[in-house]
């Protein structure tokens, strides 16, 4: 525990000396809101609450982003290897890649928040508690995917090529920038075998306060799986040799991460109503809007059509 | 008689299809200065690296205080320290906070500030690691290898890549070492470096020890000789130059004649006679000492650093 909370401090200290960190840590998020507070004006109402979870979102998202880069770099450059001479394992290097991310993390989401607040007018803090237990455990699992990336990759190109890959998927079909309501139907049933939709679903309806126990609950549980198996999985990965490569076999123990949310996909796909629950705050939405028509929006979603509720 | 501190024995390591260590045994006892000197791609680094836990051994056994280094983990670490062939540290990582870092990390450990003295790096402990000299990163890559006090210390070319000045600071601290009495291994393909530093030495060729002794033992068997370098205006006939007077061996460098001669007088006024008779001119001529360069030489027909 000691070697963890040791490098924990000292990775803080580099993150916050990391220009590049900060900027896309703090500056991206902020750059993001200045585009919705110019695209919705301070008009208050749910819509603000909902903006304000799906920057919380992309913001927790974008764990997996920078850890995955750095530890890949460290690797390149030997540093890592210099640490394999002290007694200190794969388990602290990867649990201070997460505390330190999370710590970092914490104020930059603070902001956020209370920016929100004051730039779009917010008329309530949503579910506080809700979010906050949704934003610790997103931090961490999405690290761990981050980790996981780290450990199945060789070099900083390749990391980056299948980071952007994931960060499209994940910010464009998870619901976090485009409502998953307005996507194809097939898009739609896919979205729920993500960790992000799950993320993005919980935070959102979190910040609108709409969020039910029971979802919290099923929403915490999968990313509470899903870190402790991917953090397993990185740990088992882990290299510290810039010139050892992963074996091919290995990178299919990335699957295995998927597993929770193959799982929750498939409950979701035949028995679920996450759809539903964005469904309803996007009809909370229209009716905020000013002359809102009273109708209200037909689900469409497979979750309401073999279950509604 | 005590039980070596290190010990190496029939040791073997392969990448793909190249065989870098090939039946590499030696041991040392506590409190010696070992070198492995050869040139580069001998296997030194690999044998190291086995040593300090990095790599894994194809066959042979090695063991570092009574340990095995694959299997014994943190009780190991806690007992040696290294410098690696290249450490790189975090760019904005300070020196202070690096010392610090590595410190955190074992039971036991020596005080920074005290460290920073002994390694003159008090007026740099705020700087970045991206902001040292090529001397100051490896001062603190040798106290961040003492930052636990280890019965052992492993240098992996601890001096490569230096000016001679920086290289000369290097062996004042590994001298320290020695008298402090720990084990120190020491890989270098400098003969000077392990003439000065070393009790003993094994020199290491593709692979395998081929000599090893005291740095005078290593240096007798160069039969006691003189290196004789001699350039000339023409080269000579085949095989002239190691029929004169006294020369014991007889190779050719760079267009430089490297003679080996019990009696350098004698050979030196053969040579000129030799020179004279063939109308040939001498370009230059400069006389050594034996070194283990010379028995590097001997042994395998090529130069420590081709």
């Amino acid at each position: 525990m000691s070697a963890t909370w040791t490098l924990t401090k000292v990775r803080m200290r580099l993150a916050a000396r990391n220009r590049t960190f900060l900027f896309f840590s703090l500056l991206m998020p902020m750059l993001f809101l200045v585009g919705a507070v110019m695209f919705l004006g301070r008009r208050g109402g749910t819509i603000g609450n909902y903006v304000l979870g799906a920057l919380l979102t992309i913001t927790v998202m974008g764990s997996f982003f920078g850890l995955s880069m750095q530890l890949v770099t460290f690797r390149e450059q030997g540093i890592l290897r210099r640490f394999r001479l002290a007694p200190v394992g794969p388990g602290p290097m990867l649990a201070s890649s997460i505390l330190s991310n999370y710590a970092m993390a914490l104020p930059t989401l603070l902001i956020e928040v209370l920016v929100c607040r004051w730039a779009l007018g917010l008329e309530t803090w949503g579910n506080p508690w809700a979010i906050f237990l949704l934003i610790t455990f997103g931090s961490a699992a999405f690290s761990c995917f981050g980790l996981i990336i780290a450990s199945v990759t060789n070099t900083t190109q390749e990391t980056q090529i299948i980071n952007q890959l994931i960060w499209m998927v994940f910010l464009f079909l998870s619901g976090a920038t485009v409502p998953l309501t307005i996507l194809p139907m097939w898009i739609r049933r896919a979205a729920l075998f993500m960790p992000a939709t799950y993320l993005a679903t919980g935070l959102e309806t979190s910040a609108m306060g709409t969020i039910a126990w029971p979802d919290l609950l099923t929403d915490s549980i999968g990313l509470v799986v899903a870190l402790l198996v991917a953090f397993e999985i990185s740990r088992r990965l882990f290299r510290w040799e810039p010139e050892a490569k992963v074996a091919p076999r290995a990178k299919f123990w990335v699957l295995a991460a998927m597993i929770p949310f193959f799982v929750f996909g498939a409950y979701e796909n035949a028995y679920g109503h996450l759809l539903n629950r964005v469904d309803n705050d996007l009809h909370l939405m229209d009716e905020a809007q000013p002359g809102h028509s009273a109708t209200p929006a037909q689900s469409q979603n497979p979750a309401q059509l073999s279950s509604p509720r | 008689m005590a039980a070596p501190v290190i010990e190496v024995k029939d040791l073997y390591k392969s990448y793909g299809p190249v065989e870098a260590v090939r039946g590499v045994s030696f041991s040392v006892e506590e409190g010696e200065v070992f070198g492995l000197l050869g040139p580069n791609g001998a296997g030194k680094t690999s044998t190291v690296e086995i040593l300090e836990g990095l790599r894994t051994p194809d066959r042979g056994t090695v063991r570092v205080c009574g340990l095995d280094p694959q299997d014994a983990g943190n009780k190991y670490k806690e007992r040696v320290g290294a410098i690696l062939q290249s450490t790189n540290l975090p760019d904005k990582l300070r020196v202070k906070e690096a010392i610090d870092l590595f410190a955190d990390l074992y039971d036991k450990h020596i005080d920074t500030g005290e460290l920073l003295g002994r390694f003159q790096l008090q007026e740099k402990s705020t700087a970045f690691y991206k902001n040292l000299s090529g001397g100051q990163k490896q001062r603190l890559a040798l106290a961040m290898a003492l930052v636990n006090d280890p019965q052992v210390v492993f240098l992996d070319e601890p001096t490569a890549g230096l000016d001679p000045q920086v290289r000369r600071e290097i062996y004042d601290i590994i001298e320290g070492l020695k008298k402090a009495k720990k084990t120190v291994l020491i890989t270098t393909h400098y003969i000077e470096e392990a003439e000065r530093l070393c009790d003993r030495v094994a020199i290491v060729d593709s692979g395998r020890v081929i000599a090893h002794g005291t740095p005078r033992e290593l240096k007798h068997r160069s039969a006691g000789s003189t290196r004789i370098e001699v350039r000339l205006a023409r080269p000579l006939a085949n095989g002239a130059m190691a029929h004169l007077d006294a020369v014991s061996d007889c190779r050719e460098f760079d267009g430089a004649y490297v003679l080996h001669s019990a009696r350098p007088p004698q050979t030196i006024v053969a040579l000129v006679k030799q020179l004279e008779a063939e109308g040939n001119e001498l370009q230059s001529l400069e006389m050594f000492s034996p070194t283990l360069e010379d028995v590097f030489i001997e042994l395998t027909g090529r130069r420590l650093r081709e």
